[in-house]
């Protein structure tokens, strides 16, 4: 069941009423500057520097780096939610720097974020309930294929939770609601900014997989960004690595795990625990 | 289709408990208690006739010493001041006008002010450039100025003294509303409705005000504080409340220059001053550190 799926999403994309399959890329970014100013010295420093990448439909390309590597940034230029830069990003193929402001609100739903921090995602005096029922208000026609009981079955969490707020869930639910929330919305690209990094071990296996599960029930595209690189591996086709703000390697996931060609993948993947690659030479 | 695999458990609800922040409930009811008790009692005692006319003077009981005082009596318990009017029921009357004039002159700062600051917190831009000068402006200028500018060309009444205060008030609030809605834009729930195609004025009214109301609320009580205190400053160099209407502050002002014969006409009343203001300023910062983005459990 699993295999047939991960690959293939056109059956997927049939199934989606209201929605065209499209074989155009999902997501199409050309030399993408973006510079940030620094808040005190207003020194301008690079954070995303000339990246071009591409993603397909139903594929799941995989950003992986350190901490400041810039990989945030590109995926919030990406999803035109954060600083725009310079370079050209074509959302389904649609020019998100040419779109007016109605326009670009009208396209925004096709990409949905889940971010590191479930609890920050949520607003803290909306239960989940009222959260999936103001989702629905704003996107009515998008958001009819499934009840709140089935949307929260789908994330493994009981009815019960619906009513809960969100300090009343832990990480593990709170992200949970998250990707239930996203998935509601039936977009063609999530964008996931470290889902995991946030929380237990023990949550972190389950989380990942409810995100594979619910790219297989949208058939959407996946960025997945992540510093974990076994996660990474687990759950993407192909990989880009970024190294301060430029994109270093790119290329087939498992390829670039086994022969990673750039030395700053190599000394990534020496720093994943037990791993067999030692940094240097 | 919705048949679900077993891989992944489904989570069960869990009791929940908050214990710290029913603990901080409490201190803010055990504060706010003693408030609306002041606040009850100078409404309802005029009403119940066991007071003397406020207003009654009495020219021969002038200074009369209050009841646990050689000379006291029961008819004036808390004395009487220089033209032999009730001490006790010019407390009780001028309270009604001291804390309708907090309330009033908090709300008057902290409409414009809460208004003001969200949005110079959420557009961020050249407007939260203008409306940040405008406080820093505000804020360095001593309220006294500013109500002796407005006073003097407008005249002293209760409109013209809730004017001053939302002058003079409007820039503390603006200020920590500005910061919280400037963390609330940075949060992630503010993105994800974007992602889902809320619009602007949306998200403000509907997630980033809601969210604030704790702050407002707490702001609010601050300023009630701090009107208070303006009130009884200006009543007291003769620029707010005037006789024959009665304050704490114009109060303090008629015991000034028999302070030395007759402790107890200015005593009182700033007694009444001190507790209800230290009082209104716990109860303020209590609910400020309950509803502080930083201390609450994320």
């Amino acid at each position: 069941m699993t295999e047939a799926i991960e690959t293939g999403t056109a059956a997927d994309l049939v199934r989606r009423p209201g929605l065209t399959p499209q074989d155009g890329l999902v997501l199409e970014i050309e030399d993408l500057v973006v510079q940030h100013r620094r808040e005190r010295s207003r020194e301008l420093f690079t954070a995303v520097d000339h990246v071009s990448l591409s993603i397909g439909p139903g594929e799941s390309m995989g950003v992986v780096g350190e901490s400041g590597s810039g990989k945030t940034t590109l995926a919030m230029a990406a999803t035109a939610l954060g600083a725009p830069g310079t370079g050209t990003i074509r959302l389904l193929g649609r020019d998100l720097r040419s779109l007016k402001r109605a326009e670009l609100r009208a396209l925004r739903p096709e990409v949905q974020v889940v971010f590191q921090d479930p609890h920050g995602s949520l607003d803290p005096r909306q239960s989940v309930r009222s959260g999936f029922k103001e989702l629905r208000a704003l996107q009515p026609r998008r958001t009819d294929w499934i009840d709140d009981e089935d949307l929260v079955g789908r994330v493994r969490l009981a009815p019960d939770l619906l009513d809960r707020y969100p300090h009343q869930l832990s990480g593990g639910q709170a992200q949970r609601v998250c990707i239930a929330r996203a998935l509601m919305m039936r977009p063609r690209l999530i964008v996931a900014d470290e889902p995991t990094s946030g929380l237990d071990v023990s949550v972190q296996a389950d989380v990942l997989e409810l995100l594979r599960e619910a790219r297989r029930t949208t058939g959407a595209s996946m960025l997945f960004i992540s510093h974990d690189l076994a996660v990474v591996r687990s759950i993407c086709q192909r990989v880009v690595v970024m190294y301060r703000g430029a994109v270093v390697e790119q290329g087939d996931a498992e390829q670039v795990f086994a022969r990673p060609r750039h030395d700053y993948t190599r000394r990534l993947l020496a720093a994943m625990p037990g791993s067999r690659w030692r940094a240097g030479r | 289709m919705t048949q679900l695999d077993a891989k992944v458990p489904t989570i069960v609800a869990t009791e929940h408990v908050a214990r710290a922040r029913r603990r901080r409930r409490t201190s803010v009811f055990w504060l706010a208690l003693p408030l609306v008790a002041i606040a009850v009692l100078v409404v309802v005692l005029p009403m119940t006739g066991l007071l003397a006319d406020p207003r009654q003077t009495d020219l021969d009981n002038t200074l009369a010493p209050p009841v646990f005082l050689d000379g006291g009596s029961w008819d004036n318990p808390l004395g009487t001041d220089k033209l032999g009017q009730d001490v006790l029921a010019q407390l009780v009357v001028g309270g009604r006008l001291t804390l309708f004039i907090g309330l009033v002159g908090a709300l008057v700062a902290i409409g414009p002010g809460t208004l003001i600051g969200v949005l110079a917190g959420y557009c961020r831009g050249w407007v939260d450039l203008v409306v940040s000068r405008l406080i820093d402006a505000q804020l360095a200028l001593p309220f006294i100025l500013i109500a002796l500018a407005v006073i003097s060309s407008q005249g002293s009444s209760l409109p013209v003294l809730f004017l001053v205060l939302a002058l003079t008030g409007w820039a503390a609030c603006a200020r920590v509303t500005r910061s919280v809605a400037m963390t609330l834009r940075e949060r992630q729930f503010v993105l994800g409705l974007r992602a889902a195609g809320a619009s602007e004025p949306r998200i403000v009214l509907r997630h980033v005000v809601p969210n604030l109301v704790g702050t407002i609320v707490a702001l609010g009580t601050l300023q009630i504080g701090t009107a208070i205190l303006v009130e009884s400053a200006l009543s007291f160099l003769g620029l707010g409340v005037v006789p024959p209407d009665i304050s704490w502050g114009a109060m303090l002002a008629s015991g000034q220059d028999v302070l030395s014969r007759a402790w107890w006409v200015a005593t009182f009343p700033g007694l009444a001053i001190t507790v209800v203001v230290l009082l209104v300023n716990l109860l303020g910062d209590a609910l400020l550190t309950h509803h502080d983005p930083r201390k609450r459990r994320r």
